[in-house]
């Protein structure tokens, strides 16, 4: 099959990217991480389709990219606003 | 013919799991944040492109060539916004850029204790 040694470095990469954010020091180091997990997983569902010959998961690939999009999006925000919060709240005392 | 346009996306997405796998490995190993981005960079941009366009060589003219080019469309919008608003985030929350101090590749300010 033409589709195994691109799954087996995404599979790979997956799990690379798990351990960065299991790991990884910072908050952004595992907002990164999973950013990366979620473009790699659409690669997977997008391989899969084809492998088993049934197109109709495409659709549930490109979901899973504005899903993943507008979820990292989301926490960014989150944290960038609680982080200057907190500046604020130390300059205040 | 068609042995031939499989061996052509059989590389195309041999490529493209290639770009993905190293990109997987710089963002595992490399020292601090925005070098990660750096390397998880050619993982958003060069391997969808790559993969995508070996499973569009597998697609023919048909419904799914359409859906492929929209998610590397949407991959190709998506990406950078995402890269930039984490930078963004991250320069913003007061992350500076680890620096090389001295020869013997040590590096200093790993995120000055922000959690």
């Amino acid at each position: 099959m033409i589709f195994y040694p691109v799954l087996f470095a995404l599979i790979a990469t997956m799990a690379l990217a798990l351990a960065r954010a299991l790991l990884g020091p910072s908050l952004y180091d595992r907002v990164l991480a999973v950013n990366m997990f979620g473009t790699k997983t659409v690669l997977f569902l997008a391989v899969t389709a084809f492998m088993l010959g049934r197109p109709d998961f495409l659709d549930l690939a490109l979901a899973y990219a504005a899903i993943n999009f507008i979820g990292v999006l989301a926490v960014l925000q989150f944290f960038q606003s609680r982080e200057i919060r907190q500046r604020y709240e130390r300059q205040g005392r | 013919m068609a042995s031939v346009i499989d061996m052509i996306s059989f590389a195309l997405l041999a490529a493209g799991g290639f770009c993905v796998f190293v990109g997987g490995v710089g963002v595992l190993r490399l020292p601090d944040l925005y070098t990660r981005m750096h390397a998880a960079s050619i993982t958003d941009t060069a391997g969808p492109l790559l993969v995508l366009a070996g499973l569009a060589l597998q697609a023919g003219w048909s419904l799914a060539l359409f859906k492929l080019a929209v998610i590397l469309v949407f991959l190709a919008v998506t990406a950078p916004t995402a890269a930039y608003a984490l930078g963004n985030a991250a320069l913003v929350s007061g992350y500076r850029p680890a620096v090389v101090s001295d020869e013997s590749g040590a590096t200093d300010s790993e995120g000055e204790g922000h959690a």
